[in-house]
């Protein structure tokens, strides 16, 4: 082993030196750079010297705290209510730009939860970053399973033969061929609040009675779009895949699978799905990996927003590194969402694992 | 050893026979206008010009789009490729020059003192570039919508205050026959939110940073004026007097020709191509919220690369391209606001009683610049997050106070900005 891959197998070193060379150089290189960047105040542009900080950049990024804020009470001392009958609460301001609490300053809501006449408020000094890690996390657990489980059933429907089944397939799989920006684009068009083509669609359907909703101008539609339209884009991708995986079970299985009588269920639940444990294993990280590296969509159709509803953290890490010139915050969410990824890597591994 | 001299004796034959023959020095210059056909002739033809005037020097153009142009650039300085000439956004300028990417003008001031102020690029003192046009917003509004609501036509001398420019906005509103009364261009996700919108909070009083001591945005970007221009701000969209964040580009293009809205919050850019389809439209001075009213000046500008091995000849075809006729050849085509007076008699559309000298007046009377400090392309992002934002309902003073902090987080990180 040791002698074929060093000494007689030059050829094949020679070969693969360019890969290795694009690798070291364009992956490598940059990831061990990212991780130096996040430590120093490094800028995008600037005269002054790059200064080491330490972990100045996490902190400020991590930083997070629950503060109490109480009602707001009149001269008797009772609590003052609007008119909803809500308890009044002063604002945050009153904390976060106080002279006595300088531990709280430049820090901002998150959310807050009222009990009584006390409101709990999350704050942190960097909310965004925190907005774009839940909704990375709600992408992925939304995208994750849906889109491995109609690339699945799309790969058995075309798994078949038929004849002109390779118009599905080819069908199937044309989103993916098609640049993600321009796809992007064609669905801002079918998602457009005033005029597109998906409120046109519904109010056809239901007579008239469908009120337009304003798919991605609305914070709480706004993800949800981004994610039904992503589910689409990339499911031929991983239709593929499976269908590679299908193509490797052997005839035999089926045909002794149907001598003994089994139904199509378990033929689908004793023969298929086992044999497809390592496509699937693949298909999952493949996915996750993608999902978290969710950057074109949000960028060509909501640019993170309404209120940061689709904040995402490569786009964050774009948004910061290129546009606020601040190349140490964007590597230090690189490095976040890296150590994240590769923790869920390592799960999904374990937890798919040959016993 | 032998081949090498024989071969470095040819170079040096070579190149002083060249430099004997021409005796020329090749400029580069980059421009922003890839794409655009009409911009592109005209840059072409300035260079023809001034290579065919002399023989000291020779300006060969490269054309980058202008999505990806500061891009461009900023690759290039980091790799040390800069070319001779380039152009520039205004706002960016006082980065590109603090960051050492620009050496400033080797050209006396005198020689531009009759160009618009927002074409005169200035940071720390020096004049780093200079515009050979301005650009202006104004309220697009139809003679015939201002006659039937009723509405006194607001001048320069007398612009709308607060409250008639709302009236206005309610008037179009209630006559039912506008989708909205004023179309601010929500759609336009960038540059053009600090440009057409920080001079509303600067008229209400506010500002994006301390434009004295440059040091902080506290009290400025989140004081009382700053909220009474968030809340103004917030009702333009919970009145439905305005289309919000999620405008169609193509409504925001079309929409006040095809008579959507009642008002359109534009730029000189759109003038033309407006007057062309609506006979009747006329460009009202943007309303006075209390300071003043104003709007945004500062567009492209040409400077000199730090780099540069040049810099007189790069100052040669600056003061070459900035002569009037090419001043008004560029307003004529474009639409833009020539830099001179003298440049303005020249064109069609600028000259006394143009159909757009109403523009000059504006540039000349209420441009004002973007905060001239390096940070302001960090400020310029903060601010469009904020005003987009605030329409889309956030609460005004968190988001001022978050904004603040943010802008205040920035200085911080690069020492102020000063060069140590």
């Amino acid at each position: 082993m040791r002698s074929s891959l060093t000494s007689a197998n030059r050829a094949g070193w020679a070969f693969a030196l360019p890969g290795i060379v694009l690798i070291l150089a364009f992956i490598i290189t940059p990831f061990f750079l990212g991780v130096g960047f996040s430590l120093t105040n490094q800028r995008l542009i600037s005269p002054n010297a790059t200064r080491f900080v330490g972990l100045e950049n996490y902190r400020e990024m991590l930083n997070i705290a629950v503060v109490d804020l109480q009602a707001k009470t009149d001269s008797a001392g009772k609590t003052v209510t609007d008119a909803d009958g809500q308890a009044e609460f002063p604002r945050l301001r009153s904390i976060t730009r106080n002279p006595d609490t300088p531990q709280y300053h430049g820090m901002q809501e998150w959310f807050r939860w009222v009990s009584g006449d006390t409101a709990h408020v999350v704050i942190a000094s960097d909310v965004v970053f925190w907005k774009a890690l839940l909704n990375t996390c709600i992408f992925v657990l939304m995208v994750a399973p849906i889109q491995a489980a109609i690339a699945l059933g799309l790969a058995l429907l075309i798994n078949q033969k038929l004849r002109g089944i390779t118009i599905f397939r080819t069908i199937y799989f044309m989103p993916v061929v098609v640049s993600i920006v321009v796809v992007s684009l064609l669905w801002r068009f079918i998602y457009s609040g005033q005029n597109g083509l998906l409120n046109n669609m519904l109010s056809f359907l239901s007579f008239g009675h469908f009120q337009p909703v304003d798919w991605l101008g609305n914070p709480h539609t706004a993800l949800g779009a981004i994610i039904t339209m992503s589910i689409w884009q990339a499911v031929g991708f991983h239709m593929v895949i499976w269908l590679s995986g299908l193509q490797t079970i052997p005839p035999t299985l089926y045909e002794a699978a149907a001598i003994e009588g089994s139904s199509k269920w378990q033929t689908f639940r004793y023969v298929t799905w086992p044999a497809l444990r390592h496509t699937a294993v693949l298909v999952l990280i493949v996915i996750t990996m993608q999902a978290f590296a969710i950057f074109a969509q949000i960028d060509v159709m909501t640019k993170g927003g309404p209120l940061d509803s689709t904040q995402t953290l490569v786009f964050q890490a774009v948004q910061r590194g290129y546009g606020m010139q601040n190349i140490a915050g964007g590597s230090a969410i690189s490095v976040i969402l890296f150590l994240i990824v590769l923790v869920i890597s390592m799960i999904q591994r374990w937890l798919t694992r040959e016993r | 050893m032998k081949l090498l001299n024989v071969t470095a004796g040819a170079v040096i034959a070579a190149t002083g026979f060249c430099s004997a023959a021409f005796a020329t020095t090749d400029l580069t210059m980059w421009y922003h206008g890839a794409g655009n056909k009409v911009e592109s002739k005209i840059v072409h033809q300035i260079i023809d010009d001034f290579n065919k005037s002399q023989s000291d020097y020779k300006v060969a153009l490269q054309s980058f789009p202008q999505n990806s142009y500061n891009d461009s650039v900023t690759a290039a300085a980091l790799a040390g490729n800069l070319p001779d000439i380039l152009d520039m956004d205004g706002p960016i300028m006082p980065n590109w020059a603090w960051s050492g990417y620009l050496q400033p003008l080797p050209i006396p001031e005198d020689h531009f003192k009759d160009f618009l102020p927002g074409t005169k690029g200035v940071y720390d003192g020096k004049l780093y570039s200079i515009g050979l046009w301005d650009a202006a917003v104004a309220l697009y509004a139809r003679k015939s919508t201002m006659k039937e609501l009723g509405l006194r036509t607001p001048t320069l001398d007398k612009p709308w205050t607060k409250d008639e420019f709302m009236s206005a906005l309610e008037a179009a509103k209630k006559s039912g026959k506008f989708d909205y009364a004023i179309d601010l261009g929500m759609s336009d996700k960038g540059e053009w939110y600090p440009y057409a919108f920080l001079p509303f909070l600067q008229s209400f009083g506010g500002g994006l940073v301390n434009r004295k001591t440059y040091d902080t945005a506290e009290g400025v970007l989140n004081g009382d004026a700053a909220v009474a221009w968030g809340n103004w701000w917030q009702s333009l969209f919970t009145d439905k007097l305005a289309p919000g964040t999620s405008q169609d580009p193509a409504a925001h293009e079309t929409g006040f020709i095809d008579g959507k809205y009642a008002f359109s919050w534009n730029g000189n850019w759109n003038a033309v191509k407006t007057m062309d389809k609506v006979d009747d439209v006329e460009f009202l001075p943007a309303p006075d919220f209390g300071n003043g009213s104003k709007i945004g000046g500062a567009s492209w500008q040409f400077g000199i690369s730090a780099s540069s091995k040049a810099p007189e000849g790069a100052a040669e075809f600056i003061k070459f391209a900035t002569q009037d006729k090419y001043l008004a050849e560029f307003s004529d085509a474009l639409g833009l606001i020539p830099a001179t007076k003298s440049a303005a008699q020249m064109t069609k559309n600028y000259k006394t009683g143009g159909p757009l000298a109403v523009f000059y007046g504006l540039s000349e009377a209420q441009a004002e610049k973007r905060p001239v400090t390096p940070g302001y392309v960090v400020d310029s992002k903060v601010f469009q997050k904020a005003a987009a934002d605030i329409a889309d309902g956030a609460d005004v003073i968190d988001t001022l106070d978050s904004a603040t902090d943010q802008i205040n987080a920035d200085i911080k990180r690069n020492d102020g900005y000063k060069k140590n």
